[in-house]
């Protein structure tokens, strides 16, 4: 699940022919058939053969074997949409992959722009590519993929998953078929793993993203088969929509726990080996916690953790053997990097902690909450200001902990957080993920504390075990986040609910964020289990990690 | 044992007054290592840290602490799995020559690198004495290129004196300027060139007092700020703020012998945050701060 937005143009070659596409598909528009748009792709495959050289067609073919293969780059193929599939991922992303069939008078004018865009970006290209490559595009035959030459060494720009594309029909349609595919042959092919249908009118911005309610439980809503899902990742799945689980490390260790029983419950069926089927058995699970509730970057290594060592399990291992293996792989794996990592952190975040000092954190982190409780245990006197926010007010969870122990503590709102600054010594937040640029991705509201920090001078600390790092880079919390149910947002502290009927009013939407990405100018110390490290540091220590794995 | 230790050390830095602190105590850790007549690696390696904490007490500065640090760190990490102890503590102690060698050499490399930097008719500020920056202008010097030097005075110990007589010897024109003088002398200045005495994790700076305000000052002229260090310098602390540094860096060692209450006492470094620095100039190459913190963990993990 971890895909790198490459957000620079010169990747994709473009023929002339291009120009006179757009000009007809923008006539056309959306009056094409689903006929008429298989012919047309039909007629660019015969004129793309008839001009191409042979070592082009080993290339391109291989790209369309690659296509259906790889479900991760699905693209949309109506030649309506070329242009702004073309615009690989750049500054337009967000808004820009537009559905021809469904258009909001928000995406039209962006679509319009971004083809504009696109085509003078085709025409320098082509002007650029004239020389050798011929041909080499029909974007209708082959989908979004930019192509790469076998002539030049450019790397190929991945799309977006299926999951950040909620806009896009074409996508969920493929969503929908690859869940069906990833059944192991033994079940019945008609049943498949349900979509989860989305719910309320989402802010535009954002409407590539997921948005489901939590009003009724999922069970409900989705008809789950027994026999597809294993109950105790159902009842890990339920955890997860309702909210009952919630925070990264709770979340990892629910999910590893899970697939603890999933393999105790394992039988290799005749003639499959372990170290296969198990991998493929575990595909449809984590669809379905993914249609529960968005993976997060720890689960995502996790998964990725495990289903290595899935695979190199030796195949003449005998199966209660093997399953024990890995029983123990993963209870070092939550030993390692869970507990563990809590104490190295805790030791190098005590000596940060001085007498006298006034710690500000925001949300409940169980990292920065296990920090203070050890610095207290340690006989460190200071005390602690927690900011909180609506509508998850997780802030309530930090305080009852806390002063729990005996900690001073004093509770905010994040409106206030300018007021209670010039007293704070020192920000400690927890993260979700550290991405691979250095940007924090954490609680919304954690980019806003530490820019006033920053403001005031007070320095920020972020504490992140080394297993939520991520390959993946962002620079904007649009891009990829989580929309929570907005019915959330209705309820006030009074108990009215002025907005109960949001709904009805069509220029109204609701959006309740979940994450947002903190920049690194604005952090000071990230402390890790690896030790102090500046934000900037966080590649190094992925390459570290990768050249010790 | 440890008179002699620290009476070795005193003579190697009164033999060779242009040799960085933190070498001498190398070398001193190199005498102490060919010296001792330990049984066992875990007991060398005790009683070289011991000796590095004595010589911590002598001079308190960071560079001797990092030195000591790194010291130990390169003749350890050979394999040491020689079955005899005296073939380990050779192969240690050729480890260890090599290092002085290389660190010896390294205010060479970082000269060759930064003269460069000084462009013909530049007008350069530097703050108190240092070094490894009288090496780099005396490079520029003789590459014939002509820029005039603005010196702090830097008190307490009026360190820039010395500072500005050593230029003139090489006969380039200094002015020295009080330390309060650092914001209205800046507008005449193309650049800021300082030394350090320690390079933190961060890829901040410790250095003599006065270098932060001459930091944020630069800052504000929008003049850039290179630092110039040796490699040897490099220290695993983390510093937030001025607060945060450790109190046995701040002041001289006899100070802290003595002193009762800290408080009253004036600190002699401060610490400069990497986002006023511009390039860091090392023997590894030229840095930004953010690079810094790649280095160490090259250099420590």
């Amino acid at each position: 699940t971890d895909v790198i937005i490459e957000s620079s143009v010169g990747y994709f070659t473009e023929g002339p022919e291009r120009k006179d596409d757009i000009v007809k598909a923008k006539q056309e528009g959306k009056e094409l058939t689903k006929e008429e748009k298989q012919r047309l792709r039909k007629e660019k495959k015969q004129q793309k053969k008839s001009k191409e050289k042979k070592d082009d067609k080993p290339s391109r073919d291989s790209e369309k074997e690659k296509k259906p293969a790889s479900a991760a780059s699905p693209a949309p193929q109506t030649p309506t949409q070329p242009p702004a599939q073309k615009a690989p991922s750049a500054a337009p992303a967000p808004v820009p992959v537009p559905a021809s069939e469904t258009p909001s008078a928000a995406d039209k004018p962006a679509k319009s722009k971004a083809e504009l865009k696109a085509e003078r970006r085709a025409r320098q290209e082509a002007e650029r590519a004239s020389k050798g490559k011929k041909g080499d595009v029909g974007p209708q035959a082959a989908p979004g993929k930019p192509k790469a030459p076998p002539s030049e060494l450019q790397p190929v720009v991945k799309r977006l998953p299926e999951h950040v594309q909620v806009d896009n029909p074409e996508v969920l349609k493929k969503l929908a078929k690859k869940l069906e595919r990833q059944q192991t042959p033994e079940y019945n092919a008609a049943t498949k793993i349900p979509l989860r249908s989305d719910y309320g009118y989402k802010v535009s911005l954002f409407s590539h993203l997921h948005q489901y309610s939590r009003k009724a439980p999922l069970t409900q809503q989705l008809g789950i088969p027994s026999t597809v899902i294993h109950p105790a990742i159902v009842r890990l799945g339920l955890q997860y929509s309702q909210g009952i689980v919630a925070g990264s490390n709770a979340r990892s260790v629910a999910l590893l726990h899970a697939f603890k029983q999933v393999i105790r419950d394992y039988t290799t069926p005749p003639n499959e080996e372990l170290s296969r089927d198990l991998v493929n058995r575990l595909k449809p699970y984590i669809s379905f916690l993914n249609q529960c509730r968005p993976l997060s970057a720890s689960m995502g290594n996790a998964i990725k953790y495990i289903k290595k060592e899935i695979s190199n399990i030796p195949s003449q291992c005998k199966e209660e053997e093997a399953k024990r293996k890995l029983l123990n792989c993963i209870d070092c794996y939550i030993n390692e990097k869970i507990v563990l990592a809590a104490k190295a952190i805790a030791k190098y975040s005590i000596e940060k902690i001085s007498d006298g000092d006034v710690i500000l954190v925001y949300g409940c982190s169980s990292l920065v909450n296990h920090i203070l409780c050890e610095a207290f245990e340690k006989n460190r006197k200071f005390r602690v200001i927690v900011v909180d926010s609506r509508p998850r007010l997780e802030g309530r969870e930090a305080l009852r902990r806390l002063v729990q122990k005996g900690i001073n503590c004093t509770y905010v709102l994040i409106s206030a957080v300018s007021y209670i600054l010039p007293e704070v010594s020192k920000v400690f937040l927890g993260a979700h993920a550290l991405l691979a640029n250095g940007y924090v991705m954490s609680r919304v509201g954690t980019s806003q504390i530490a820019l006033v920090a920053k403001a005031f001078n007070v320095p920020v600390l972020v504490c992140c075990e080394t297993y939520k790092f991520c390959e993946r880079v962002q620079t904007d919390s649009f891009v990829s986040n989580e929309l929570d149910d907005p019915d959330d947002l209705i309820v006030t502290r009074t108990g009215t609910t002025q907005l109960e009927h949001w709904q009805e009013v069509p220029s109204l939407g609701l959006l309740n964020l979940v994450y947002d990405v903190t920049p690194p100018d604005f952090v000071d110390l990230v402390i890790t289990d690896l030790g102090m490290i500046p934000c900037t540091s966080v590649p190094v220590v992925l390459r570290v990690k990768n050249v010790d794995q | 044992r440890e008179k002699q230790l620290v009476e070795y050390f005193r003579a190697q830095m009164r033999k060779d007054p242009d040799m960085a602190s933190a070498v001498a105590a190398i070398r001193t850790l190199l005498e102490f290592l060919k010296r001792d007549k330990g049984e066992t690696i875990l007991g060398l390696r005790e009683s070289l840290k011991w000796a590095t904490d004595c010589l911590t007490g002598e001079d308190s500065s960071v560079a001797v602490s990092s030195g000591g640090e790194l010291f130990l760190r390169f003749i350890s990490l050979t394999s040491l799995e020689h079955q005899d102890l005296s073939r380990c503590k050779k192969v240690m102690e050729e480890r260890g020559e090599l290092f002085l060698e290389k660190i010896s050499m390294s205010r060479t490399k970082v000269a060759k690198l930064c003269h460069t930097f000084i462009k013909d008719g530049a007008k350069i500020l530097t703050h108190s004495y240092s070094r490894v920056v009288l090496r780099v202008l005396e490079k520029a010097a003789a590459e014939k290129k002509r820029f005039s030097v603005y010196v702090t005075e830097s008190q307490p110990d009026s360190a820039g004196r010395q500072m500005a007589e050593a230029l003139r010897k090489l006969n380039v024109p200094v002015t020295v300027v009080l330390d309060a003088a650092v914001g209205y002398v800046l507008e005449k200045v193309d650049l800021v060139i300082v030394g350090a005495e320690g390079v933190v994790e961060s890829g901040g700076i410790i250095n003599k007092i006065g270098t932060y305000q001459m930091a944020v000052c630069s800052k504000a002229h929008n003049k850039p700020f290179y630092v110039v260090a040796e490699s040897f310098k490099f220290v695993r602390l983390y510093p937030l703020n001025q607060q945060d540094v450790p109190d046995k860096f701040k002041y001289k060692a006899d100070t802290l012998k003595t002193v009762q209450n800290l408080s009253e006492e004036h600190p002699m470094i401060d610490y400069t945050p990497p986002s006023l620095i511009t390039l860091l100039f090392t023997d590894l190459g030229v840095l930004t701060p953010s690079a810094v913190s790649d280095e160490l963990i090259k250099l420590y993990l």
